[in-house]
């Protein structure tokens, strides 16, 4: 199989309008006549169940939430970028491309990324349309922060809530199309399995979370916007419903799952407590607008921080990222407090902690500033902390926060199984090997009120009007039977481990092999074990309940055994890549300063992997990545 | 008549015409207070309000008729909400705290209802006169006073201080009048909530204001059967 | 720190239901409530027997899933924060700890501790948005908007659906909730072209949900983990008034 990526011929800034231009159209009166299923209600999945409804599609809205207003775009607090250039600071649609690509370590699609950044500026519009209340400045225009990885101001924010207020305006404008009758919402509704007939994605199974009946629905193009597969790691800043089952058994259909070992971990948030932990909490990167890092110098220094004099501390994003500082990346700064609790000097009472500390920005700012920017944040580190981050620093660790691979797409969303879209954090299309802040709220929300309406009609074109097969067509019976059997496998097994407990021992597994930094050797153990731990969980589970009501012990069982599937997949993929590049750092390919260091010669490509069935190792396509306009570099932000 | 139905139809309509008709039972009670203050004026001045209340009795019925309705759209507007608020947790919590909320204002409804008992006694004792309700022994239709001008009309003050020289009855007058401060209190504030005349800047002035209200009608109105008790008037009593 | 919980469990909403004592293993006091939970289920799950079904997914106080009444008060004893936020710490060793699901009749029961709250998403379709097509906005900047209404609407605005405040008010009322997102769109001008529209629709969707009347007894606004101030529940009065005025549109 040979992968396409399907981008427009021509100069970079003209290949969005030539592709809309180019692209087939369907017309208003067929519009109803097709059926699209929208699995997911978070930025992406809201925003374009909304949009198609809006164009006159028939659209399917799906969640395994009691409403479409819960997905986890929900939490983003920092920000959202656009380059409106609001600032005059020399913002524009192509820095933000350039900060992105550049940000990504040079492994996202070039075309791909210059959509987003043109596309960044409408989404400001939409939102601002709906009522989202983004903050303001006195004038009464829009206010902008700075974010990592980048040099200029671009940021819009509705105080630590940006992706609540986002959300909720892509879910106003669903709830506008389902009051319409124009969008039918299924809540309780997982999507446990995609049925392809004739090479098309042409439906999905169902079950209701509550009842347990499972339900067919066919469709002419289905749209998967499900979110990332980070809970893969078991502790995550992920809301701890997010899974990967959807993208996964669309891969098992045939889908390409492409750089699952592009994990993003994010540096700060609040350090692991104790084992009884059920996920952990992001503090904003907007903090290190502010906030400054740092260890001591002396390892093993356990005096409290108040009693380290200045010259004893060790401000080690400044010292060695002069130019971007606190600023720097997130996979950077990540590794950078990797490296400085391995040397020992990590506080707090596990070691495992860096300060982030605020006693400056006070002194320069006034408590009541810093009180009017991060409140809240403030507040949420003193309710888990039980400490005053006003007086004391506050200390935070990376975790597990987004995974830039996901299924592949072409240029227009599309896998390579046709008829299947996938959007947001499902795909892989942006972000490269590491996303900048406030860059997963830009995608979500491009993909799903800009691109995918404008793509999709090129699908739907070629696929008569109201031609799709019936549910009761022989794919949607086997689909369906399959996903009986699974559920009653789970069910009938009777072992003696909770699903929990498979989930932690997997989550520290991957952590400890396939977190931020891996190499060879321990990829091999993890996938030596993998596969045990797998065996023994569909022998050994225990999943209390029937198929039959509402029984979240086997929904939480169905997710792991994808995640005991994928976390395979992921560890290959990572051993597979033989160099460094943003969220993932391999040991053996370093600077001798410990910087990642890439391999264009032999890695300028995206890994898509190809299912072989469930006794056969995946295959490996490639997609060469080119760049017609940007020049690969060492990403340097010394 | 759209307006109407819609105004009746919904939760939020009924609370408008409780908290318009609240607003009129509000300002009912402090006229009535300042006119009963005058009992402190004296025997002359008291009778002279009151048979110019009294002097025309088309006006007078008018006046009673409309006060009627309106206390019949308040009662009413409070069941009707109160049985839809009942229907809206068919479950009741085994544990509940009610957090943040007073007494007064989870209990509008019964200080409402025993309100109403209080005056429909307060209107046999002194508007029916009915010999029974007063304890004294006295038929108050018996009292009559003659004007500086030479007008005999019914001898309010008289009324007043025998009515309340009754331990028991001021007692109950006592207790009827703290409920109402209770219900005034929450019900004064609450009508500009619903009716949407409140605001972050005003709201809390208007909310204690409300209780000021309240407290200034509870001491008018408890005055004038302590100042009877203390001995107000003693020279008409038998 | 050990704890003692009572719990309500029903196994759906047509079997009746009761509560069950739970002596709970030794916690430590900086878990969560619901952290808390987990545990006591693993040990029923380990047991054999059913664990304690009940809502989450953020777990970081923002997705609004998850619910309770603890010991009487929804999302537990503290003001401001959500079930996922309480922690331990706000026990002591040997408490009992009463837990309940929210109870209207808007909210029907699925199974111990989860209800469902479909009703807000239909007060939300009713009105509950701007009606613009993607597309065809203005320049954002276009349009320059005070900061004080900005502010304002986002202190509205951050409503997370919970319905903490229809489980706390004595009356299952919605009218916080409701006053929330009417408030938010009404302060900003992109929400005043249709605010008539949009309170009449919402109250309507609002009541034939079954929700209770507003009695003003401040209770939603004390257990709301966003501090949605009651001065909402007045702007939802002046608009819904506003409404029935200007006529149906």
């Amino acid at each position: 199989m040979k992968l396409e990526a399907n981008i427009p011929a021509g100069p970079l800034a003209q290949k969005w309008s030539k592709y809309r231009f180019d692209s087939k159209l369907v017309s208003p009166a067929n519009k109803r006549r097709y059926k699209v299923v929208v699995v997911g209600a978070g930025l992406a999945g809201a925003s374009a169940a909304a949009t198609l409804a809006e164009l006159g599609y028939d659209v399917e809205n799906f969640v395994f939430h009691d409403s479409p207003r819960r997905a986890h775009s929900i939490a983003a607090q920092g920000g959202i970028n656009a380059a409106k250039n609001y600032q005059n600071d020399g913002d524009s649609v192509r820095r933000l491309f350039y900060d992105t690509i550049k940000g990504g370590d040079f492994r996202a699609r070039e075309a791909n990324v210059y959509r987003l950044a043109e596309v960044s500026v409408s989404i400001i519009d939409q939102c601002v349309a709906q009522g989202v209340p983004f903050a303001r400045e006195y004038g009464g225009l829009l206010d902008n922060r700075s974010f990592g990885g980048a040099q200029v101001s671009r940021t819009f924010y509705a105080r630590g809530q940006t992706g609540q207020q986002l959300l909720l305006g892509a879910y106003s404008a669903l709830a506008r199309q389902a009051g319409l009758g124009a969008v039918k919402c299924h809540t309780h509704a997982e999507m446990l399995d995609l049925v392809v007939v004739d090479g098309h994605a042409k439906g999905i199974i169902v079950r209701n979370l509550i009842s347990g009946e499972l339900t067919r629905h066919a469709a002419d193009a289905v749209v998967l916007a499900t979110g990332g597969y980070g809970n893969v790691f078991n502790l995550s800043t992920y809301a701890r419903g997010s899974n990967a089952t959807a993208i996964w058994r669309a891969y098992k259909r045939g889908a390409c799952f492409a750089n699952p070992c592009f994990t993003q971990i994010h540096p700060t948030c609040i350090p692991v407590s104790g084992d009884y932990q059920s996920k952990l909490t992001l503090m904003s990167e907007s903090l290190r607008n502010d906030g400054r890092i740092w260890v001591p110098k002396q390892a093993g220094d356990k005096r409290p921080p108040q009693d380290i004099p200045e010259g004893e501390r060790d401000y080690y994003l400044e010292r060695m990222y002069p130019s971007f500082g606190n600023l720097a990346p997130r996979d950077i700064s990540s590794r950078a407090a990797k490296r400085v609790c391995d040397e020992g000097r990590g506080v707090g009472e596990s070691g495992r902690g860096v300060y982030l500390d605020f006693a400056e920005a006070i002194q320069r700012l006034g408590e009541a500033t810093i009180r009017e920017r991060y409140g809240n944040l403030f507040a949420i580190y003193k309710e888990i902390t039980d400490e005053n981050a006003y007086r004391s620093p506050m200390r935070i660790f990376p975790a597990v926060h987004y995974t830039m691979g996901g299924l592949w797409v072409d240029y227009s969303l599309m896998s390579n199984l046709p008829g299947l879209f996938v959007l947001g954090e499902a795909n892989f299309s942006d972000h490269g090997a590491n996303r900048l802040g406030a860059s997963a709220l830009m995608q979500g929300l491009a993909d799903g009120y800009f691109v995918l309406p404008a793509t999709i009609a090129g699908y739907l074109a070629s696929q008569k009007p109201d031609q799709r097969p019936r549910p009761d067509h022989d794919a949607f019976r086997q689909a369906e039977e399959q996903v009986r059997g699974s559920v009653r496998r789970l069910l009938a097994s009777q072992g003696q481990r909770t699903v929990a407990s498979f989930h932690k021992e997997l989550g520290q597994l991957l952590w400890d092999h396939c977190g931020m930094a891996r190499n060879a050797a321990g990829l091999k153990q993890a996938l030596d074990r993998i596969p045990a731990l797998r065996e023994e969980f569909w022998r050994n589970v225990r999943v209390p309940g029937d198929a039959e009501e509402l029984n979240q012990s086997l929904e939480r069982a169905g997710r792991v055994a994808d995640f005991l599937e994928l976390a395979e997949l992921l560890c290959l993929d990572a051993l597979t890549r033989e160099e460094s590049c943003g969220g993932h750092f391999r040991e053996e390919h370093q600077y001798p300063d410990g910087e990642a260091k890439r391999d264009d010669q032999n890695f300028a490509f995206v890994s898509a992997w190809e299912y072989q069935g469930p006794d056969r190792p995946p295959v490996l396509q490639r997609e060469p990545l080119g760049y017609e306009e940007v020049k690969m570099t060492t990403r340097s932000y010394k | 008549m759209n307006l109407l139905q819609e105004l009746w139809g919904s939760s939020l309509g009924r609370k408008y015409v409780m908290a318009v008709t609240g607003a009129c039972l509000f300002l009912f009670a402090v006229g009535h207070m300042v006119g009963n203050l005058q009992v402190f004026l004296g025997a002359e001045p008291l009778n002279a309000y009151a048979h110019l209340l009294q002097s025309s009795p088309k006006l007078l019925w008018c006046a009673r008729l409309t006060l009627l309705v309106i206390v019949i759209l308040h009662v009413g507007s409070a069941v009707a909400l109160t049985l839809e608020n009942r229907a809206a947790r068919p479950v009741a919590y085994v544990q509940a705290r009610y957090e943040g909320s007073s007494l007064a204002s989870r209990t509008m409804l019964l200080s409402g209802l025993i309100l109403g008992c209080f005056v429909v006694f307060h209107l046999l004792h002194y508007t029916v006169r009915m010999p029974a309700v007063n304890l004294t022994g006295k038929d108050f239709a018996d009292f009559q006073h003659t004007l500086a001008d030479g007008t005999v009309c019914p001898d309010v003050y008289r009324m007043m201080i025998v009515g309340f020289s009754h331990r028991l009855v001021a007692l109950f007058y006592a207790v009827g009048v703290t409920l109402l401060c209770f219900h005034l209190g929450h019900g004064v504030g609450a009508m500009f909530q619903s009716l949407g005349l409140k605001n972050r800047v005003w709201g809390s002035v208007v909310d204690r204001a409300a209780w000021v209200a309240a407290g200034v009608l509870w001491l008018g109105y408890l005055s004038i059967p302590v100042a009877v008790q203390l001995g107000l008037g003693k020279e008409v009593l038998p | 720190m050990r704890v003692r919980l009572k719990v309500w469990r029903q196994k759906h909403a047509h079997r009746p239901g009761g509560f069950h004592t739970y002596e709970t293993p030794e916690l430590n006091p900086n878990m969560s409530f619901l952290e808390m939970l987990d545990v006591v289920n693993e040990e029923l799950t380990q047991r054999g027997e059913e664990p304690i079904a009940f809502d989450h997914d953020c777990r970081e106080g923002i997705c609004g899933t998850c619910s309770l009444v603890i010991n009487g008060k929804p999302h537990g004893p503290h003001r401001g924060v959500a079930t996922c936020q309480t922690y331990l710490r706000s026990f002591r060793d040997g408490d009992e700890i009463v837990v309940e699901p929210f109870r209207a009749k808007a909210f029907p029961l699925i199974k111990d501790l989860i209800v469902s709250r479909k009703a807000f998403d239909h007060i939300i379709q009713a009105g509950g948005f701007v009606s613009v097509r993607t597309g065809s906005a203005p320049d954002a900047n276009a349009l320059p908007i005070p900061k004080p209404d900005a502010d304002r609407a986002m202190d509205a605005a951050q409503c997370i659906g919970c319905g903490a405040c229809v489980a706390a008010c004595k009356n299952a009322s919605a009218m916080l909730f409701v006053a929330a997102k009417v408030s938010h769109l009404a302060l900003l001008p992109q929400g005043k072209v249709e605010r008539e529209r949009r309170a009449r629709a919402m109250v309507q969707a609002m009541e034939a949900a079954g929700f209770g009347g507003c009695s003003v007894t401040g209770s939603c606004e004390a257990v709301c983990p966003k501090e949605i101030s009651l001065e909402f529940i007045a702007r939802l009065n002046r608009e819904y008034g506003r409404a029935l005025l200007k006529g149906p549109n």
